[in-house]
């Protein structure tokens, strides 16, 4: 980001978002510091206090299991969305102007959608009542309709759906920025353009796809909803239980621990994705 | 082998569509059932959530949020994203990072954030506090789109508004700002649309006193089925499709996300 | 012998033309250059040799063999285009030695070849370098090493100076006219630079709204263009509106009578006279006109002269500058066996 050479904006300006953002966003974070560690009320919210019973709980089997699913989950839908989106970009930016503007309509209206009701689509596809149960029963390839959710499959289909989106967008700009002669050159000395796209396309792109694939990482590592939509308890991911614990068990400072853990994890994560952005420079 | 690609992006594409075909079949289904393909097709559900007060107020709900928090996200973007690049520098980048954060980080985090803070000021479970959090929340996209909108500015229109003698207030009003209009204006719809759509910051700031439509979908999900949520979702879709496509028809919809070279 | 034939070349984009009908023959071993304004299809053309394009209709033979319907991958040849496309993950020597490697080419050898290349385009020490770290003129040889790895048949190349400084562009040309001429490979560039053109072609091909506009040796274009377009385009000419009867021309001032050199290229009635500055000379008589502006260049002096609303040009070597000043009327004639009349 190049600043201007004139500064036309009165030095005060960035104090008022500034000191917003600080009000409603530090401040909430160092509260919920502050609960993470506090003494748990059963059955009410919580008293100030210093306890680290909550952040003990961490350290339990039970817990550690709910960490690696939500990690492995995480993970795998990363890898998959941004192996899916990559191309589909490159495609996309391939096209003329009106052709890109109707993709990219399609793709922001389905990212708008919440995902209460990608649950709700997708379990109503998956289900034995109805969609792709009925249709292949129909078909012939099996004997009767069957239910594909809940289970791992339709939670997994569910967060590739969420990312989906996101991963293009965060690989549209560069990939719209990339030197189509590149690719061309490739091609006249003597690469199929499959071996083009593996052998010049993907390595020029290297630090715009790291970047993506751990956005949807953090991103898919907060989905509440699909996990409990699609998948069974043992799916549950850590977002599910941080709410279940701030709401159903009254268990704030446990539910705050956790949340920091999360801060933790998606903020190293987040940091991984600046640095390897600026290792490689300013994008050409 | 050329034709490889786009065939690629329309099996994509006709995947992406699939769950929003499936809620389009449910709505139309005029038993109280969830059926898809639909069985005796029928528009009595999209007038009955017009009437059903308990659709109606979590709708009203919605659309008062999602409009207000993104005039709040603007109104707190515009300013941050002015600054960062008028005058750079390490407070700046911090400022940005601050800005981009709630949107990157889990949103459970932030709700949970939220949460305990709005208890800690005695206002959980009010209006405000979930337009506010929402506005925090969604500060990051008309952060991103503005932010791209002025660095796509040529300094050299600057420097010429300066050399023919403009203030620098002048300056931001008449060159800055209408450049960065189109860039505002898409911030804010894209704000909007996420805001109808978000779950988990207004369940957990205010779930139980202030419904909105998500949430309500939610709970019709545990406790009833009813092809008013078909509907409901369908109504959303077509409300996200009607603003993007506007974008789309007067703007530049490629240049808004970022690209460099589009061909005609 | 041919070694690049076009038939009946076309490509349509929608509604619009690029190229139309384009049928030619380019002998092996011949620097070939094509030449025209922006968007009148030079480039389209070369990407239909290269297969970048598909055509709308024609065929693209070299050596004989039918390639329209073979990918791009697969032609062997070499090209070099104008943003360069040199790989920035790769150093430099990888990046030259990439044609090779594609076609599983060993290390050893593809390291033996990189080093000859980079040697005969003069740059023997960068191999290990990263492309960002070299200059202008460094890129602009790698790219140039890189197009003829293969030793390919046809060497391709799109407006590759078009980057360059003037200095470093007069210079490049000559090298690259030489090191054409010593490999003696079949070179195609696109260039709009009417000099470059001059400089470095064998054969000029112009083109305009996608058609080709005359082909031949420079030198012939230039004394023998075969209309006004071509006439002005190679170098700077005078077009003068006139009417043809016989072997006169009439125009408002007076008559010229054309000499047995002159050609004639268009059918009796109105046409235009095509005369080159450096063949106009003040005369005892002739059509008058008044001096308008004189550029002193140094080298060459240049006289701005109007006559009938119309500006004339004349150029004089220094010592031949003939003492008129501002403003002074004088009488132009024009030097016999140089002219060419076109249709307008």
């Amino acid at each position: 980001m190049k600043a201007v050479q004139q500064k036309i904006t009165p030095g005060w300006l960035g104090a008022i978002p500034a000191a917003w953002l600080a009000v409603l966003f530090l401040i909430p974070f160092a509260i919920m510091l502050s609960v993470s560690v506090a003494h748990r009320v059963p059955g009410g919210f919580f008293e100030p206090g210093f306890e680290l019973t909550s952040y003990a709980r961490l350290f339990t089997p039970f817990f550690g299991r709910i960490l690696l699913t939500s990690v492995l989950v995480a993970a795998g839908a990363a890898l998959i969305c941004v192996a899916l989106a990559f191309p589909f970009t490159v495609v996309l930016t391939g096209l003329r102007r009106r052709a890109q503007t109707l993709v990219l309509v399609v793709l922001l209206a389905v990212l708008s959608l919440s995902e209460v009701i990608i649950g709700f689509s997708l379990s109503t596809l998956l289900s034995r009542t109805a969609g792709v149960g009925n249709l292949l029963a129909w078909i012939g390839l099996t004997e009767a309709p069957q239910a594909y959710t809940p289970s791992l499959f339709a939670l997994m289909a569910g967060l590739c759906y969420l990312g989906f989106p996101y991963a293009v967008l965060v690989l549209y700009p560069p990939v719209s920025r990339l030197d189509p002669e590149l690719g061309e050159a490739a091609r006249i000395m003597g690469a199929s353009p499959l071996r083009a796209f593996v052998t010049v396309t993907m390595p020029v792109l290297r630090a715009p796809l790291a970047g993506a694939l751990i956005l949807v990482f953090v991103f898919t590592l907060g989905a509440y909803l699909l996990p409990q939509l699609l998948g069974r308890p043992r799916h549950w991911t850590l977002s599910v239980h941080i709410t279940d614990q701030a709401i159903f068990q009254s268990n704030l400072p446990f539910a705050a621990a956790m949340a920091v853990l999360l801060l933790l994890v998606a903020l190293a994560m987040v940091g991984l994705a600046l640095l390897l952005g600026r290792e490689k420079g300013t994008p050409a | 082998m050329t034709r490889l690609g786009p065939l690629y992006l329309i099996v994509i594409l006709a995947l992406l569509m699939a769950p929003l075909v499936v809620v389009t079949g449910v709505s139309l289904n005029s038993a109280q059932s969830l059926r898809f393909p639909p069985q005796d097709l029928s528009l009595r559900w999209y007038g009955a959530l017009f009437q059903q007060a308990d659709w109606l107020g979590p709708l009203r709900n919605s659309v008062l949020i999602a409009a207000l928090a993104s005039l709040l996200a603007v109104a707190v973007a515009l300013p941050l994203a002015l600054h960062v690049w008028a005058r750079g520098g390490w407070l700046g980048r911090a400022l940005y990072t601050l800005g981009v954060a709630p949107f990157m980080l889990p949103p459970v985090i932030t709700a949970l954030g939220f949460l305990v803070f709005w208890v800690s000021l005695g206002m959980y479970g009010q209006f405000s506090a979930t337009v506010i959090s929402h506005a925090v929340f969604l500060v990051t996209l008309p952060l991103v789109t503005i932010s791209l909108g002025l660095q796509a500015i040529d300094p050299a229109l600057i420097e010429a508004a300066r050399v023919m003698g403009a203030t620098r207030g002048k300056v931001l009003r008449t060159v800055v700002l209408p450049l960065v209009l189109p860039y505002m204006i898409s911030g804010y719809a894209f704000a909007f649309v996420l805001s109808l759509n978000e779950y988990i910051i207004a369940y957990m700031v205010a779930g139980f006193t202030v419904e909105t439509l998500p949430i309500k979908i939610f709970n019709s999900l545990r406790y009833g089925y009813t092809p008013i949520m078909g509907v409901v979702s369908v109504l959303f879709v077509v409300i996200a499709v009607v603003v993007f496509c506007l974008i789309g028809r007067f703007g530049n919809l490629p240049r808004l996300l970022g690209a460099e070279r589009i061909r005609d | 012998m041919t070694e690049l034939s076009l038939r009946g070349l076309t490509k349509r984009f929608g509604a619009a033309t690029a190229v139309e009908d384009v049928t030619l023959d380019i002998p092996h071993g011949k620097f070939v250059c094509l030449l025209g304004p922006s968007g009148c299809g030079k480039t389209t053309l070369l990407r239909l040799i290269a297969g970048l394009e598909e055509p709308t209709s024609g065929q693209v033979l070299v050596a004989g063999q039918d390639q329209t319907g073979v990918p791009t991958h697969r032609r062997d040849f070499g090209m070099v285009f104008q943003s360069l496309a040199l790989f920035p993950h790769l150093s430099v020597a990888e990046n030259v030695a990439y044609p090779l490697a594609i076609r599983g080419i060993d290390r050893a050898t593809r390291r033996k070849r990189a080093a000859e290349l980079l040697e005969m385009v003069r740059l023997p020490d960068v191999g290990e370098r990263r492309i960002h770290q070299l200059s202008g003129g460094q890129r602009q040889r790698v790219a140039i090493a890189r197009g003829l790895a293969i030793d390919p048949q046809v060497f391709l190349l799109d407006e590759p100076l078009s980057a360059l400084d003037a200095n470093l562009r007069e210079h490049m040309q000559v090298e690259l006219r030489q090191l054409q001429q010593r490999l003696g490979v079949t070179t195609v560039v696109v260039t709009h630079d009417q000099k470059e053109a001059l400089t470095m072609a064998d054969v000029l091909i112009v083109m305009d709204q996608g058609r080709v506009q005359q082909m031949g040796a420079p030198m012939d274009l230039y004394r023998d263009p075969a209309n006004a377009f071509v006439a002005g385009f190679i170098g700077s000419t005078n077009l003068i509106p006139c009417r043809l009867s016989g072997r006169v021309l009439d125009m408002p001032g007076g008559r010229v009578a054309l000499a047995d050199g002159d050609r004639v290229k268009c059918p009796e009635g109105a046409a235009v006279l095509s005369v080159r500055p450096e063949d106009v000379r003040f005369a005892e008589q002739g059509l008058p006109a008044t001096v308008g502006f004189i550029r002193d260049l140094g080298e060459s002096v240049q006289f701005v002269l109007e006559r009938d609303g119309q500006q004339v040009t004349a150029l004089f070597a220094p010592r031949e500058r003939p003492s008129v000043g501002l403003g002074d009327t004088v009488r132009l004639a024009f030097e016999p066996g140089r002219l060419v009349v076109l249709a307008p």
